[in-house]
């Protein structure tokens, strides 16, 4: 099966629609027309209206208490999220292209689920098991653990939507390798643990750091899930994008925004980053 | 993100890789205990991992999931019908399928053309814009909101405001599910043989016949994933659609948010009900995808 | 080759899980690791010699009001070395999270109802509401909030159903401030001599112009202050608020409106009865009052005064006791099958299809 090429600009420069100019030209006009008014214009006026009066109010902004709270908890989210799901989706891409079992297709259907669920429903699903009410709230009541409205369920739900993501990204490459040289190690002796550390986990590197920056980016961004479990206390369980949600409402549009440009900020950057790693990680191939 | 939506086993489905993926026994010319010993290893190794995914999996999807539909129907079938068609449930069901067909629809389109044009043509900046194609994929839902608001809402500079209106929620649609029809059709345009263009073309053929009769059959397979994952995103979202567009029952309610509404109106029965409905939706749209690329595999 | 690490990540991951459920159970500070900091000190653990955390859930306009309240308690010798979490959101939104068990010692509510479904499921004292004020600890009054020089002349209920007026209010059947809007429109009308049947045209009429419901009023607010509609329905006090922060709003008064009673009480659940009592009582105290009245709520303890705000007592104001009631006005209004209001948004609906 051929693998997917090195995405992004090949250099390729269209040979056939030379004899078409008008069509070509139609095209482009209507394609990156559609991309301007969608896309550029409006995030060019987030960050427009962030930067307005300079740097200053973002960096005031941003350095409240309140502020710094939503970004260590959405860091200690997101990052609990992405270690499950990366621990999670290398051990499922493994089984799932090294190991025959009955019902594989079925863990490869199942795997894209979240994809499917609205955040909101997520965020219903947990409460009706983790909840007080739910499944084993009685259990969890009783030895005083704390999930819905605390961080462990705002990192489950963080986690549940970003599910696919690792798994999705080391499969592909996995497979493209195939196993002949985890098979040497094994012949010259080497143990699992070995091999897995020497062989396999080295020349899954660039695909398993795409994948992670994906959950990262997608954990760090998370909203409509989170919301529905976190509880809003302030500067305990608001994340940013919460944080965004407040301070709109406290008519803080300048906290807001920052916010928001920040939140910007790190998406495109890890754009740039993840397609470093995909591209290496086809380049190996 | 330019994640290709395609399933893991798509690349292994083939005979050549299954066979090299298969146990070793039968390959290597170890002592036959040692390729025993691996063997059983590997079988008991598999159960292992095999165990803890499932068990990963169940907490933290399949039961939650499980318990949304055990919910939605736990006073009976008959409630779980009343409660989705109560008459507010029911337009935002309504409402939230019609728009999101529109919008796959318009994706299919759009997504498509995006794709041909970044991957045949060229022009100076494709590069800033292949990358950001993705943006709508990272960019959390609210800031979507935020975004769109701020150009297309009440302080828009250009005075275009939308806010409020069925065509807000269109819009924000339309935002997040713009990467991806584009980024399946992509992978595709890019491995296209061109071999058969060339040889329609030097027999005389327009570049329309090309297109309708080479390019897009092979395209169609890539189209209607994307196409599917477009409208299975749309139905489901909530970050940006609850900015932008008002929230008025009958006029411009979503499910996700009347949904939403509900939880927080201590229904959650209601909640579990239209929950169920979405996930049924998107589950037969997922599992359709799933046949149509086997059999696009099968046939290609 | 069954990596053994995986094994290994999960038992630790599980454990990571478990780890952090527990230490945040273990201290009322929710954060495994941060130390984030509240409006009160960050000083050490809670749990140590006699420091107490109260957790406050409240609806959402008042926190402006809290974090001084919050801030003067402190001060008192009763306040010494409690520390707050607090969380708002749109009052019902609040009483579905109490209920589904978010940690909370003090509730304020919006509405008299979203405080009953807590003592419906015992999370709230049945005598929560045996004091003097009958539990409520702020008054406000449904006003209708316009831009700076009330460009569009709106003075009272019947500017609203002109054409072209775009009206702002919360989702009824989410937020407690809108059911007080609707209710007190409808009063008024009852009051200047409607029949039901007119009072109800009437909302119709209103809801016609309604271009966006929010989830809650702090929402509907920021929403209006952000560009849209003409003119908000809205309580006084967030008006008060508005405008303190420097936006360009104004506020009417109409003649015949409704009184607005939020309820506060103490739950059964709480781990520190005493502290929150004390605070309950603050709250009710001159000093209390006093606060809310500067930030703009009526007090509801005579012989508070704000040199800060004015609060004319209108001439035709009415409660819900004379519509009769919240439970019967629930029933009758809200439900979503069968309301007064269900029928008049689904009408409406219907009829502006785009």
């Amino acid at each position: 099966m051929a693998s997917v090429g090195i995405g992004g600009s090949d250099g390729t420069v269209a040979v056939r629609g030379n004899r078409r100019p008008v069509a070509r030209y139609g095209l482009r006009f209507v394609a990156l027309g559609y991309l301007l008014v969608l896309l550029a214009a409006p995030v060019a006026m987030v960050f427009y209206r962030a930067f307005q009066h300079g740097l200053g109010p973002i960096w005031s902004a941003l350095t409240t208490g309140e502020a710094r709270s939503a970004i260590e908890v959405t860091l200690i989210v997101a990052i609990s999220a992405v270690v499950l799901n990366t621990i999670f989706g290398v051990g499922t891409a493994l089984l799932l292209v090294r190991r025959r079992f009955p019902g594989r297709h079925l863990l490869d259907v199942l795997v894209d689920i979240p994809q499917a669920v609205s955040p909101i429903v997520v965020g219903l699903a947990l409460i009706l098991v983790y909840g007080k009410f739910g499944f084993f709230g009685s259990w969890i009541e009783r030895n005083g653990i704390k999930i819905i409205f605390s961080l462990p369920g705002m990192v489950l739900a963080t986690a549940f939507v970003s599910l696919p993501l690792v798994v999705r990204s080391v499969a592909p490459v996995l497979a493209e390798l195939g196993d002949e040289q985890e098979q040497a190690a094994r012949t010259l002796g080497a143990s699992s643990w070995q091999t897995f550390r020497r062989i396999t986990l080295p020349s899954i590197r660039d695909a398993l750091a795409y994948g992670i920056v994906l959950s990262l980016a997608r954990s760090l961004g998370e909203y409509g899930a989170v919301t529905v479990v976190s509880g809003h206390v302030i500067g305990k369980t608001l994340t940013l994008t919460l944080f965004i949600d407040e301070r709109l409402q406290n008519f803080d549009e300048p906290a807001a925004y920052s916010a928001a440009v920040l939140l910007a900020i790190i998406a495109m950057g890890s754009l740039l980053i993840s397609r470093r790693f995909r591209a290496r990680s086809r380049s190996v191939v | 993100m330019s994640l290709p939506p395609n399933s893991a086993l798509d690349d292994v489905s083939g005979p050549g890789v299954l066979a090299r993926s298969a146990s070793p026994i039968s390959d290597s010319a170890v002592p036959s205990w040692w390729a025993q010993r691996s063997g059983k290893n590997s079988r008991g190794g598999t159960s292992l991992g095999l165990g803890l995914v499932t068990l990963y999996l169940s907490f933290l999807v399949l039961i939650p999931l499980g318990a949304v539909v055990w919910k939605s129907q736990s006073n009976g079938w008959s409630a779980f019908w009343r409660q989705v068609t109560t008459p507010e449930a029911w337009d935002a069901l309504k409402l939230t399928l019609t728009i999101s067909v529109g919008v796959a629809l318009f994706n299919l389109v759009m997504g498509t053309v995006i794709a041909w044009v970044l991957v045949r043509d060229d022009f100076p900046g494709k590069a800033v814009v292949e990358l950001f194609i993705d943006l709508p994929f990272a960019l959390p839902t609210i800031v979507a909101g935020v975004v769109l608001l701020s150009l297309y809402g009440p302080r828009s500079p250009a005075h275009v405001n939308i806010a409020f209106t069925r065509t807000a929620i269109t819009v924000a649609l339309l935002f997040v599910t713009l990467p991806f029809v584009v980024r399946t059709v992509q992978p595709v345009l890019i491995e296209l043989d061109r071999d058969m263009e060339a040889a329609a073309a030097s027999l005389g053929a327009s570049p329309f016949l090309i297109a309708r009769r080479i390019i897009l059959p092979n395209l169609v397979p890539a189209m209607l994933t994307g196409t599917g994952l477009a409208f299975a995103r749309a139905i489901g979202e909530f970050g940006s659609v609850s900015l932008l567009s008002g929230n008025l029952p009958f006029r411009t309610e979503v499910s996700a948010v009347n949904i939403y509404n509900q939880i927080q109106s201590d229904n959650p029965v209601g909640a579990a009900a239209q929950s169920t409905v979405l996930l049924v939706v998107a589950f037969v749209v997922l599992f359709a995808l799933d046949r149509l690329k086997r059999w696009g595999v099968h046939r290609g | 080759m069954r990596p053994l690490n995986r094994v290994f990540g999960v038992l630790a991951a599980t454990g990571l899980l478990l780890a952090a459920g527990c230490s945040s159970s273990k201290s009322t500070n929710t954060a495994a690791t941060a130390p984030a900091s509240t409006v009160a000190s960050s000083a050490a653990s809670a749990v140590a010699g006699g420091n107490v955390t109260l957790n406050l859930v409240a609806y959402s306009t008042p926190q402006p009001a809290y974090a001084k309240l919050i801030a003067a308690f402190q001060k008192t010798p009763a306040g010494k070395n409690v520390k707050f979490t607090q969380s708002y959101g749109a009052s019902g939104d609040q009483a579905a999270a109490v209920i589904a068990g978010q940690a909370a010692d003090v509730v304020e509510f919006s509405l008299l109802t979203d405080m009953t479904k807590l003592v419906n499921k015992k999370l709230v004292a049945t005598d929560w509401d045996a004091n003097p004020e009958h539990g409520f600890v702020t008054d406000s009054v449904v006003s209708l909030v316009v831009r700076k020089g009330n460009p569009k002349g709106i003075k009272d209920w019947s500017d609203l159903i002109k054409p072209g007026v775009k009206v702002l209010t919360p989702n009824p059947f989410s937020s407690g401030s809108a059911r007080w809007n609707i209710m007190a429109a409808y009063g008024a009308q009852i009051k200047a001599g409607d029949s039901e049947a007119q009072a109800t045209d009437y909302l119709k009429s209103l809801f016609k112009n309604v271009i966006v419901q929010d989830a809650s009023g702090s929402k509907a607010l920021a929403d209006f202050v952000g560009g849209a509609g003409d003119v908000l329905l809205s309580y006084e006090n967030e008006a008060i608020y508005a405008q303190a922060k420097g936006q360009a709003v104004e506020y009417v008064i109409p003649s015949d409106t409704l009184l607005i009673e939020n309820p506060v009480a103490v739950t059964t659940t709480t781990k520190h009865p005493v502290q929150a009592k004390a605070f309950v009582d603050f709250l009710y105290s001159q000093a209390g009052q006093q606060i809310f009245a500067d930030i703009g709520y009526r007090p509801t303890v005579a012989g508070v005064t704000s040199t800060v705000n004015k609060f004319p007592l209108p001439t035709g104001l009415f409660n819900i006791g004379s519509l009769g009631g919240w439970p019967a006005v629930t029933t009758k209004f809200f439900d979503p099958t069968n309301g007064v209001i269900t029928a008049i948004e689904k009408s409406n609906g219907v009829a502006t299809t785009k």
